[in-house]
């Protein structure tokens, strides 16, 4: 990693928080805009979730043996009902260190 | 205490209770850039450079997984694109300030901040400093992460590698969807996301898998919502 990368990772960053508050003068994107940016969290992190948990360290597809699958249903089903954030996160992670002691 | 003080306190006093989840997100990062081999400054500098959590987590796996500058920085600004929607939001209430506070304020246009002071924004529209209240939230913000990230790097190099911690990346970011999890058509995008950066780990060069699953997915977002459009 070098520095460049991350300042031109921050000057991304901010140019993206600042540049609508900069040249707009009025709320000028359309409802329909509004709509398909509110989907960009849910259409980018699965993108990361996803392959930490369904691919080894190989980069090949691991079903069976997989501690991980297990230990995120049971974060998603604790974050259906909870609604909680820290809930999620540590239900994910206590599952998934059990899951290791028990079985692997 | 006055007008300004008053919205300021306001917008603290808001913000603090998103600021529980925040805690461990700020110290797993930081525990992640140290095991990734990190320097401490560079962990650090992060947090001051680009002071988005999501912004930095990206970046370290795809560093640990070998990306290029190039992909990095593009998947960091495909990951920030939602910031020009907090932007285009808030441009209503904020063009009629000087751009030295635009400049500021700009740079603690976070999730959580956006959060609460669009909130308070709707509401309170007839207070001429209201924009305060976006100073106090996104300030707490920047401290609150800049104190956790620095507890990260300390536990990073405490924390054992057999722990795992590095699936706190998926499960931070699971988390951050829950609010979602309710919603059919979003369900239908994150499984289209999570399928083709799954699928494409491998297949697609250079990293890029996260840039091609997020179109892939904004594509089908477009087309849901013209199809819901053409309903009503």
């Amino acid at each position: 990693m070098h520095w460049s990368t991350i300042i031109y990772c921050g000057i991304f960053t901010y140019l993206t928080r600042f540049s609508m508050i900069f040249l707009l003068k009025k709320d000028i994107l359309n409802d329909k805009a509004k709509k398909i940016l509110s989907y960009v969290p849910s259409a980018i992190f699965p993108a990361i979730i996803f392959p930490p948990i369904f691919l080894d360290s190989t980069g090949s597809l691991d079903i069976e043996n997989n501690p991980k699958i297990l230990a995120a249903i049971i974060a998603i089903l604790v974050g259906y009902v909870s609604k909680s954030i820290i809930s999620t996160i540590f239900a994910g992670l206590i599952s998934y260190w059990f899951l290791i002691f028990l079985y692997y | 205490m006055n007008n300004k003080l008053k919205t300021l306190a306001k917008g603290v006093i808001d913000v603090s209770p998103l600021m529980i989840p925040v805690v461990p997100f700020g110290i797993i990062y930081g525990v992640i850039g140290m095991e990734l081999g990190l320097s401490a400054y560079m962990t650090f500098g992060m947090s001051i450079i680009i002071f988005g959590g999501a912004s930095q987590i990206v970046l370290l796996q795809l560093f640990s997984g070998g990306a290029s500058s190039f992909v990095a920085i593009t998947s960091v600004a495909a990951v920030n694109s939602r910031h020009l929607l907090y932007g285009a939001v808030f441009s209503e209430y904020l063009s009629h300030l000087k751009i030295t506070w635009k400049i500021i304020l700009s740079y603690v246009l976070i999730d959580q901040a956006f959060a609460v002071s669009n909130t308070y924004f709707k509401k309170n529209k007839k207070n001429e400093n209201k924009h305060y209240h976006l100073l106090g939230a996104g300030f707490t913000c920047w401290i609150i992460w800049q104190i956790s990230t620095i507890l990260g790097i300390f536990l990073g190099s405490v924390v054992p590698e057999e722990l795992g911690l590095s699936f706190t990346i998926s499960l931070t970011f699971l988390a951050l969807l829950i609010n979602d999890f309710r919603k059919f058509k979003n369900i239908i995008i994150m499984i289209v996301s999570g399928l083709v950066a799954t699928i494409g780990y491998t297949i697609i060069p250079f990293q890029a898998y996260i840039i091609v699953a997020a179109l892939s997915a904004l594509t089908v977002a477009t087309l849901l919502t013209l199809i819901d459009l053409k309903k009503n």
